[in-house]
């Protein structure tokens, strides 16, 4: 892939330190099992026939880039592009079917579903097991656990089952918890589609801060303006595929055409 | 940086390489090792869950309690009247300890069977070693289990049973139950993410266990043709040293303490090699 090997132009203190991200060659298949209708005769035929419902999807194809120490990298994409997927696997989280991911630094993830795997359990709790599975210990969380609650202004909703969450609360409190993590590396998947206008700011801020102390971040987006703003280049990914990774305007401007929409488009939404 | 640590390796060292899953054991020292460092995790999910399991019910906690004394008395009943009613307080002793210890037993399984594919949300946004959650699943079952042991002493207290010192070899047969329980939850576990129907055939297969095992008749009671089919059965030596120890306080035959050890032991590694070698595939799966 020609338009990968494209190095983006760090700084000079930047471009001593090796990359942060390096993707090399990297896909992913996914097995399902998939039926349109599953019928007990139609499973009782596969059977006699030894076949298995199973349909492979391609989520990433052959994708190869980046990102130097430091630097932010924005990922952009329609539905379904594979964007999440491959923050899941700089995550470690999914392992590549082929080609090979090399992380340097330790990775805080914030994907669209981020903390809350449990529902029934307080916000506090889901913070607490969370960042325990990350390895933190008991501890580092009770220091952080302050910065993490005082960030995401939940006030008495922080003890509640996360059930009674709104989306917006929900995402606040996936994006303090990540951002709070201390990272070396920052995953974001559309983090805050959810939040209003002041905790856009507020995280926008978090994030610059962040930059400024050297992070390195990924940044998936549909929102236009934040990318711009906060990515100097960025990857634009279609079907699994890697259309174009350069500087931020130009893979927008690219982008915008492909989709046949103008810039317009995308004023709608900040973040 | 700050949380950098030197032990930290696999899942938080600075350098991470991913390449494409290959069938097979991840380096065994380094792995254990963040399983250690994890460990409070283990500790935390289970008596979260704990927590949550009951918030709904007028009686909450009080269900640890009230599940194995209904239990004790539905199995007492039917056992009853399959007899004929010549039972006396020695077979009811007998009886709630071995179904106690059965149900952590089960408990433990079902629990961990479900652990991986319940733990989606998790497994989807975080990497960690996976063994984990069976493991918490055995604590959530040993910490449901230990009510039911106060249950089994008060009622040997009412029934005017006399207490041995011998009573406390069965921690040895304790351990063997959890051990063969955690081996069988981490297979159970691994094999349900391939195939799903697991869940629906797991509770009919414990069910039958329970009746092949020494819990609803005593061992010496068995047809003597059964007598080598029995030990092929894992629980009977674990079980059946667990009821010598508690129930009636004598030392079990040499044989029962080494099959035992090797039932509960082996499965507990083959359980968690499976399990090892499988674990990276999970999300891919779920």
């Amino acid at each position: 892939m020609s338009v990968s090997e494209i190095q983006p132009v760090p700084g000079p203190v930047v471009s001593t330190r090796p990359s942060a991200i390096k993707v090399q060659n990297v896909s992913l298949t996914y097995r399902t099992t998939f039926e349109r209708v599953p019928t007990f005769k139609s499973a009782i035929t596969r059977l006699g026939r030894r076949e298995r419902a199973v349909r492979e999807v391609q989520a990433v194809r052959e994708v190869s880039f980046v990102v130097p120490h430091g630097t932010t990298l924005g990922i952009i994409g329609a539905n379904g592009a594979g964007k999440s997927t491959l923050m899941r696997m700089i995550a470690g989280i999914l392992p590549p079917t082929e080609g090979r991911i090399v992380v340097r630094g330790k990775v805080s993830t914030l994907l669209a579903l981020g903390v809350g795997f449990n529902a029934v359990l307080s916000g506090r709790e889901n913070v607490v097991l969370g960042a325990l599975a990350m390895g933190m210990s008991r501890k580092e969380i009770t220091e952080k656990y302050q910065e993490i609650a005082e960030f995401a202004e939940l006030g008495d909703f922080i003890d509640m089952p996360m059930r009674t969450y709104s989306s917006g609360m929900y995402s606040r409190l996936a994006f303090a918890v990540s951002v709070n993590m201390n990272p070396d590396i920052l995953l974001i998947d559309e983090a805050l589609s959810a939040g209003d206008a002041s905790f856009k700011q507020k995280a926008a801020d978090k994030m610059k801060s962040l930059m400024e102390h050297a992070s390195t971040m990924c940044l998936v987006s549909h929102a236009m303006g934040s990318v711009k703003d906060l990515c100097s280049h960025t990857i634009w990914l279609h079907k699994g595929k890697l259309m174009m990774h350069d500087e931020t305007p130009k893979v927008i401007d690219q982008y915008s055409k492909f989709l046949k929409v103008g810039e317009n488009a995308f004023t709608l939404e900040d973040f | 940086m700050t949380t950098a640590r030197a032990d930290d390796d696999e899942f938080t060292t600075s350098v991470h390489v991913y390449e494409p899953h290959r069938r097979g054991l991840p380096r065994l020292r380094p792995y254990l090792r963040e399983l250690w460092h994890r460990r409070q995790f283990i500790a935390e999910l289970s008596r979260t869950n704990m927590r949550a399991a009951h918030t709904n019910t007028v009686f909450g906690q009080i269900w640890l309690v009230i599940n194995p004394l209904l239990l004790a008395c539905v199995y007492f009943v039917l056992v009853i009247i399959l007899a004929g009613g010549n039972r006396g307080a020695d077979f009811f002793a007998h009886l709630v300890a071995g179904l106690f210890a059965f149900y952590y037993f089960s408990g433990a399984v079902t629990t961990g069977a479900g652990s991986v594919v319940g733990g989606g949300k998790l497994l989807m946004n975080i990497s960690f070693p996976k063994l984990m959650l069976p493991l918490s699943a055995l604590r959530t079952a040993f910490f449901r289990f230990l009510p039911t042991l106060a249950v089994y002493f008060a009622i040997r207290v009412a029934m005017g049973l006399p207490f041995y010192w011998e009573m406390v070899l069965s921690v040895y047969f304790l351990v063997m139950i959890s051990a063969f329980a955690a081996g069988m939850g981490m297979l159970i576990g691994a094999v349900q993410v391939y195939f799903r129907d697991m869940t629906s055939f797991l509770p009919y297969f414990l069910r039958i266990w329970l009746y092949l095992s020494p819990v609803l008749w005593f061992p010496q009671d068995a047809p003597e043709r059964f007598e080598s089919i029995m030990w092929l059965n894992p629980l009977f030596p674990i079980l059946g040293g667990w009821g010598d120890t508690i129930v009636a306080g004598e030392i079990p035959s040499l044989s029962l303490w080494l099959s035992a050890a090797a039932w509960a032991l082996g499965t507990l590694t083959v359980g968690a090699l499976f399990f090892m070698s499988r674990e990276r595939e999970f999300v891919v799966r779920l």
